[in-house]
Order: C-alpha cells, then sequence, then structure tokens
C-alpha cells in the first residue's frame, strides 16, 4: 500500500513541477513573441507598408545571412527556451499522467480531474508534434497558457483522489470512446486559437486596407490565409474522429444504460458541437460564409465542447456524472 | 488546338446546364459541383403557383438554408438539456411540475418536456433532411455525368491554370505521359494532341455517401421505434418472470411490433451481489455488479448466466440490462389470530447514495383489522442528530428497518388501483413506532400481531428490449465516417498534357481540389519525366497553395 500511495503521490507531484515548467515557458514565450517579427512578414511589410516597419526592417537584416533565414527573428532566442521548457514540461506531465495510470491499474482518465490532465498533456503533444515538422513557436503564447489554466483547473477545482472505477466505467470503451473525446478536445482548441488568430489578424489586415492600423500585435502574426488554412486543416482531421467519439460512445451506452441515444445532456451536447462543427464545414464552402463567420463558427464548437465537458459536469445531473467529480 | 469545344460561356455561369461541361469552366472552378442555390439568384417576380413552389425549392435545397437549419437543430437541442425530459428522467419533471405550476403549463404548451418528440424539433430535422435530399440527389446525377464524361479535354488556355510547366520535347512526349499516367493509375483520356486525366472522384462519392448514410442512421432509429419493444421490470433475488407483457411494470412496443415479437424465456433472480468501495476516496460507490441468473428457453432448457452493467444478457433477439438495484428486506407479519399473513421481501425505493430506503408493506388479510406499515430500510443504520435514521455507507454491514405500523381499512377492497409504494392512512390508525435488527419482532399492541424483520434480499431494475434498427444504424453511421474521411482527405485532380503553342514544346498543367493541395508536385513530377523543363511559373506565385476553389464558386 505504502507504495501504491507512493505512486500516485509521485503523480501529483509531477504536475505541480510541469506546472512551474510550463509558467517558465510561457514567460519566455511571451517574451519571444513581444519580440518577434518573422523574415516572411519583413519581405511583406517591406512591400505593403513601408512607412510602416522601416526602421526595424533594416536593423534585421544584419543578422547573419550564412545561418539563414531564421536567424532573422529577434525572438528566436526566447522562443528556443520556451520550447525547450515546452518539452521538459511535456515529459513531467507524462510521467503524471503515467504514475497516475499505474498506481489505479487502468487508462488514467476515469474522472474530470484526470481527464483534464490528459487533455492538457494532448494540446502540448499536438502542438509538439506539429512544432517537429514546422515553426509554430509563435502559438506556443496561445497554447501554453491554455495547457497551464487546465492544469490549474484540475489541481484545484476537480481534485479526485485516485481511485477504482464504477461499474459503468469499467468497459474497453472508457479506452477508445474518452481517449478520441480527449484528442478531439485537442483539435478543437487548436482550431479554435487559430481561429481567433485568423479573426484578429483579418481585421488587422482590414484595417490596414482603410489605412488605420491600429493592433500592432495582429501584425506578428502569420497571414490571414495561412490560419485560416491552419484552422480547416485542424477541423478536418477532428470532425471525423469526433463522429467515432460519439458512435463509440452510443455503442457504449447501449451496454451499459440499455439505450444508445437517449438525449442524456452529455449526448446533447456533444451533438450540438457535431452540428456547429459540421455547419463549419459547410460554411467554409459557402459564398457569404467563407472567412469570417465560418471562423467563429470555430470558435462556437469549441466553446460547446467545454461547455459539455465543464458546464454539463458541474452544473446538470445526467447519466454522466459520476465519480464525484 | 487544345480544346475541342467551341465558344463555351465564361467560367462561372450558368451551372445549371449540367449536360454541357465546358471544360475551361469546370477546369477552373469546379463549376459542375456548384451550390444548386446559385441557379436561382433572383426573387421570383411575377410567377404563378408553380413558380413560386420551384422557388421556395430552390431556397430550401440551397447550401445558405441548410447551414441554418443545421445551426437551428443545435440551437433547438438545447432547451431538452436544461429542462427535465419525460423520455429520461419522469419523476424529475413531476417534481418541476409541482415547483413551478404556473411556468410548467407554458412548458406543457410548447412540448419543452419532452422536446425531441415535439414537432417543432422534429420540423426542423425534417425540412433539413428534405433540403439534403434535394441538394443530393441532382449532385448525385451530376457527378455521374461528369464521371462518365471525364477525363474532359484540356481548357484552351492552359497557362491560366495554377500549375504549368512547358517542357521542349516533341510530340512523343504525349505517349511517354500517358503511359506513366495509367501506370499510376489516374483515369486517362487521349486526344489527338492531348492527354487528359483525372484522380480524385472517390471525394465528391465518400461526400455522397456521408450524406446518404446519414439519411439511412435516421431511416435505421425510425425503423427501430416502429419494430422494437422494450419494457422494464423489478426482480427480487429468489424471485422471476416471463417474458410477457403483462409481467412488465412498464411496456413500450412500436406499431409493426407484434405481442409474439417477444421471444418466451423467463428469468429467475437467483443472486445480486454488489462490492462497494471501502477506502477513503470515493467511499461507497459501486465497483462490481454481478447478477446471476437462471434462464428457462421456450423448449424448458435452463442454463445459468451472469449479466451486469457493460455485460447485458443476451436472449434471443432480446436483451437484459442491469438498470438499478436496491433492497428488499424480509417481513413476516403475523396478525392477531397468530396466523402468517404476509411473509415475502419487498421493494424498498433508495433516497441517498447510502441506500437510505423507503417502501410500504401491507396486509389485506390480516385479522381482525387490516395491517399496514410505511418503513424507512438502512444497510448501515445510524442515528443522525438532524436528519434522524440515516445509512452511512451502502452495504448492508448493520441493516436495520425502522417501521411505523397502521391498523384498519387499507381501502383495497374498492377495486381502484393503488401504489405500491405509497401508503393511504385514512382510515388507519397509527399504532407506533419501532426500529428492528434483523432476527428481531415487534409485537404490536392492542394483540394486533406482529412483525419480524427475517433477512435482506436484494432486487434489480431490468430493461428488457430488442431494438431491430440499431444495427442498421451502427452500419449506416460506419459508412457516413467512411465517406466523410472521404470527402475530406481525397484529393481531385486533374492534369493535362498538351502540344504547345511553339513546336517542339509540351505544356503540362494541372488543376486541384482539396484543402492544401497543389498540383504543382504532379505538374514538376510529370514535366521531369517527359523533357528538359523550359519555363515554370515564377517561384513566388507558389508561396500560398492553392485553396477556396471549392464548392460555390460565384
Amino acid at each position: 500500500m505504502t507504495q501504491a500511495t507512493t505512486l500516485a503521490d509521485l503523480s501529483n507531484l509531477m504536475t505541480y513541477s510541469a506546472m512551474l515548467v510550463l509558467s517558465l515557458a510561457m514567460i519566455a514565450f511571451f517574451v519571444s513573441f513581444a519580440q518577434r517579427r518573422t523574415s516572411a512578414e519583413i519581405v511583406r511589410e517591406r512591400v505593403t507598408e513601408p512607412a510602416l516597419v522601416g526602421g526595424s526592417a533594416t536593423a534585421h537584416v544584419d543578422a547573419d545571412p550564412a545561418t539563414g533565414e531564421a536567424q532573422f527573428e529577434p525572438g528566436r532566442r526566447a522562443g528556443n527556451i520556451a520550447m525547450a521548457l515546452t518539452w521538459v514540461a511535456f515529459g513531467l506531465l507524462s510521467v503524471a499522467v503515467l504514475t497516475r495510470g499505474l498506481w489505479a491499474g487502468r487508462v488514467p482518465w476515469g474522472n474530470m480531474y484526470e481527464f483534464s490532465l490528459v487533455s492538457a498533456f494532448a494540446v502540448l503533444g499536438v502542438f509538439l508534434a506539429v512544432s517537429l515538422t514546422r515553426d509554430v513557436r509563435w502559438m506556443g503564447v496561445f497554447i501554453v497558457p491554455l495547457a497551464l489554466l487546465t492544469l490549474g483547473l484540475a489541481v484545484t477545482v476537480l481534485y479526485t483522489e485516485a481511485a477504482q472505477l464504477v461499474p459503468a466505467l469499467q468497459s474497453y470503451w472508457l479506452v477508445i470512446h474518452v481517449s478520441a473525446a480527449i484528442i478531439c478536445g485537442g483539435g478543437f482548441t487548436f482550431a479554435a486559437v487559430t481561429a481567433l488568430l485568423y479573426l484578429a489578424r483579418d481585421s488587422y489586415d482590414r484595417d490596414t486596407r482603410a489605412g488605420r492600423a491600429l493592433a500592432p500585435l495582429a501584425r506578428r502574426l502569420p497571414p490571414a490565409e495561412r490560419l485560416d488554412s491552419m484552422t480547416y486543416r485542424t477541423i478536418m482531421f477532428t470532425f471525423p474522429l469526433w463522429t467515432f467519439a460519439i458512435v463509440a460512445g452510443a455503442i457504449w451506452a447501449e451496454a451499459a444504460w440499455g439505450r444508445y441515444w437517449g438525449w442524456d445532456p452529455k449526448e446533447t451536447w456533444s451533438f450540438i458541437a457535431w452540428v456547429v462543427y459540421a455547419a463549419y464545414l459547410h460554411a467554409r464552402s459557402t459564398v457569404g460564409w467563407r472567412g469570417r463567420r465560418a471562423a467563429w463558427l470555430a470558435v462556437a464548437g469549441v466553446a460547446v465542447y467545454w461547455f459539455n465537458y465543464f458546464g454539463v459536469n458541474l452544473l446538470f445531473s445526467g447519466l454522466h456524472s459520476y465519480a464525484g467529480i | 488546338m487544345a480544346s475541342q469545344t467551341g465558344s463555351g460561356p465564361a467560367p462561372g455561369a450558368t451551372p445549371g446546364a449540367e449536360s454541357a461541361v465546358d471544360p475551361d469552366a469546370a477546369a477552373l472552378t469546379f463549376t459542375t459541383h456548384a451550390d444548386p442555390m446559385d441557379k436561382q439568384a433572383g426573387t421570383p417576380a411575377g410567377l404563378g403557383p408553380l413558380g413560386w413552389m420551384r422557388w421556395l425549392w430552390a431556397r430550401l435545397t440551397s447550401m445558405r438554408t441548410a447551414l441554418i437549419l443545421l445551426l437551428l437543430l443545435g440551437l433547438a437541442a438545447i432547451p431538452g438539456s436544461l429542462i427535465p425530459q419525460r423520455t429520461s428522467d419522469a419523476i424529475a419533471v413531476n417534481q418541476f411540475v409541482a415547483q413551478n405550476p404556473e411556468l410548467s403549463q407554458w412548458y406543457e404548451r410548447f412540448g419543452l418536456f419532452d422536446v425531441y418528440g415535439t414537432p417543432w424539433f422534429s420540423a426542423i430535422y425534417l425540412l433539413l433532411f428534405l433540403s439534403l435530399v434535394g441538394c443530393l440527389v441532382p449532385r448525385a446525377r451530376q457527378h455521374w455525368r461528369l464521371w462518365r464524361n471525364s477525363p474532359t479535354p484540356p481548357p484552351r488556355r492552359m497557362d491560366r491554370l495554377p500549375a504549368v510547366a512547358t517542357v521542349a520535347v516533341g510530340p512523343k512526349a504525349l505517349d511517354v505521359a500517358e503511359a506513366r499516367l495509367r501506370q499510376q493509375r489516374w483515369r486517362v483520356r487521349r486526344g489527338t494532341d492531348w492527354v487528359a486525366a483525372e484522380k480524385g472522384f472517390a471525394r465528391e462519392t465518400g461526400n455522397q455517401v456521408f450524406h446518404f448514410a446519414l439519411l439511412g442512421v435516421l431511416a435505421a432509429i425510425g425503423w427501430g421505434a416502429l419494430a422494437g419493444w422494450h419494457g422494464n421490470i423489478v426482480i427480487r433475488e429468489g424471485t422471476g418472470f416471463a417474458n410477457t407483457i403483462t409481467q412488465y411494470d412498464t411496456f413500450t412496443a412500436g406499431r409493426f411490433s407484434g405481442s409474439d415479437a417477444l421471444p418466451p424465456f423467463t428469468v429467475q433472480l437467483q443472486s445480486f451481489d454488489v462490492d462497494f468501495e471501502r477506502g477513503e476516496a470515493q467511499r461507497g460507490a459501486p465497483r462490481n455488479f454481478d447478477a446471476r441468473v437462471l434462464v428457462t428457453d421456450a423448449d424448458g432448457s435452463t442454463v445459468t448466466e451472469s449479466f451486469g452493467v457493460n455485460d447485458p444478457l443476451e436472449l434471443g433477439n432480446a436483451k437484459v440490462y442491469l438498470i438499478g438495484h436496491g433492497y428488499a428486506p424480509r417481513l413476516r407479519i403475523r396478525d392477531g389470530a397468530g396466523d402468517v399473513v404476509f411473509d415475502d421481501s419487498v421493494v424498498f425505493l433508495p433516497q441517498d447514495g447510502n441506500f437510505s430506503s423507503q417502501g410500504v408493506i401491507k396486509a389485506p388479510d390480516a385479522r381482525p383489522e387490516q395491517l399496514g406499515f410505511r418503513g424507512i430500510f438502512l444497510p448501515t443504520a445510524a442515528i443522525d442528530p438532524e436528519l434522524g435514521p440515516i445509512s452511512t455507507f451502502p452495504a448492508p454491514d448493520d441493516p436495520a428497518v425502522f417501521l411505523s405500523a397502521f391498523a384498519g381499512d387499507l381501502g383495497l377492497d374498492d377495486g381502484e388501483p393503488q401504489n405500491v409504494y405509497e401508503l393511504d392512512d385514512t382510515g388507519l390508525t397509527q399504532l407506533g413506532l419501532r426500529a428492528l435488527r434483523e432476527g428481531e419482532t415487534w409485537r404490536l399492541p392492542d394483540g394486533a400481531g406482529s412483525v419480524e424483520f427475517t433477512g435482506v434480499d436484494r432486487y434489480i431494475s431490468v430493461k428488457v428490449g430488442s431494438d431491430p434498427g440499431g444495427a442498421w444504424a451502427l452500419a449506416f453511421v460506419g459508412l457516413a465516417i467512411v465517406g466523410v474521411c472521404m470527402s475530406l482527405f481525397i484529393r481531385r485532380r486533374r492534369l493535362w498534357v498538351a502540344l504547345g503553342p511553339t513546336p517542339d514544346t509540351v505544356v503540362v498543367a494541372g488543376v486541384a481540389r482539396g484543402e492544401g493541395t497543389d498540383m504543382h508536385g504532379d505538374v514538376d513530377e510529370l514535366a521531369a519525366v517527359l523533357g528538359p523543363v523550359r519555363s515554370a511559373e515564377p517561384a513566388a506565385t507558389r508561396d500560398s497553395p492553392s485553396q477556396g476553389k471549392e464548392d460555390g464558386a460565384s
């Protein structure tokens, strides 16, 4: 028993350590973002807005040309430190998740605390995986605070002692259905962040065209078109998985509760999320809806997703409320 | 020299002319898959009833209407999660009505206690599916036609395509290109001075499969409701039931489900075991359910089975699901004459997570007066200074019943049905109150009789049912997932090779649809195979991959 308690305690210790490292990473990301200006943008800005950035653009050209374009970027050092810290936090979090699962002898997503822990782990995982092939350090400034917020809620509001599962959760569908839902949460959140950034960047572009550019932070974002495309691609992968997650839930519900669909609040809100993302995919190919309206749908979708998680679990009583919180 | 059609309309013009697939327009904008709404842009000025119908139909089947209906469906689903629903929790509805009688009348008027069965909710999804059909059928026809006519000849101005390369090579290159494209499993068509190739028709096929499969899911759910049946029943340990309608506490059958739909079997509950968490964390939470039953089939053969949550019992086309459980204390009641007038277990309904339970026992055969009891059963009994008798743990560690005895007329003789869980105390006089441990007997005052608490049984509540639509719904939903993946991940590509504007050159060009799809890879690869590339477009234009060339170009 002492050894088992040690494992659960170790998991908690690792979670707190990960949060500490993640806080440092967040600060580094903020510094990096504040200093940031990509080479592509410098070229763009030189062409489109010479008056605005003339001074700073020339300053960057002094960078060592031999080491390539990336040297243009002044936020690079802080960005690298931030990424390294994020990797460390991710490593600590993986130990936290692993030890929690080992202690309980099951998958580590049996209650809201564990689900949040693994969600933060998944969001960081998606972010780090994408960072291996392309430079998405600028996204860290948005992703890392989100992960930190999730972890903070997990350890304060949602904390539950590690324990065994109620019979309704004792099913291999827990592995399939919930892991799919967690990955979808990561994907939808990622897509909502890019959608919001798209909206910010698009507003900035409009203001620029109208001759009244005000938001200098938005200038440091990638082009609106690229952000829009990132949102779409993320949802493109997440939507079929979300469909699968709902279907897996229905199959499980049939075995556990005797019906595959009963408009339980959780079922209702996952259906609403599905409908919103279906609407997003259609909106993107409908005149008058693509662009800003579609982006707002991507944001609404993630709001529904997270309401389905926090709101439905904490406010409503339904078949999905068990294991404390 | 490249195009074989005459003067086609400008790109983006009337896609309503479905049969005439103009290669230029089709190649550049994929207008052949345009949103049908675009064909009816104007308002119907001075149209007859038929014209109005047509206009309405065009509106209904437009993507914009479908989008609005989709969002409306999501919005309409919300109240059902905020207001208790009869279908999932009838008790909560009754409580709500008792607490808010005024508001409930209004809720009732709009069907808000059964949102998903109301006409207005049905209207939204039926309109949505109608819109879907109206959109899909012409699109399917178009897709078929396009597939038959493909690959289309190259457009006249190949240099206007998103990816172009010119290769310095003679006409022989067409043969090389054709062979290579066929080898790479493109759909290839050869003209005198051109080769056309297409790939990725499955993108649109998947799209159609997805939407038709959704219709299938709806049909399967409807079929399940019409042809299925289900009933609920409570079984105490040592008792059982036969699978006939009259045995069920509640029973629902679809219109097409005859009474012969119920497979004949009987189920006898031999034992029901529950393990509860005894550790610190989540103390009292259930950990394991195990119901052991003796099943007798139609032919008289018996078999012992075990089932629980997540593990329903399958009997013929029916399934038996474990829905709930509780305690049924056993009581032996003797009347004033000393005759045993009641000796059985009684279902007590749990009131909290520790199974403090309430129940009623009626002994109409007792003489000289009928006897009735209101009882509280506590699996682990304790007395709370404020709440009174209460259970502190759900397992029967220290069981006790608190009984309140009544004598008089139970009111059963006038033949009106009574709730077995309620005791109407008009016409009854209370004899007293007493707590009993297992094995204890309470001699009632005035020689009215006695009551003995002989032991504790458990009961389970089960749902028995058959849903012939379930397997179909699952099959269609699987098809829908395959379809949506095809429509999202398959890239639709067109590639042409044609003799160039100058002798001894060949132009390779392509167009693609799908996010992040660009044809430069395909075009460059093929061009490199054919010969020395003389000119490709300037690299600057390649920064942003082609996108937005999707349906509904206007």
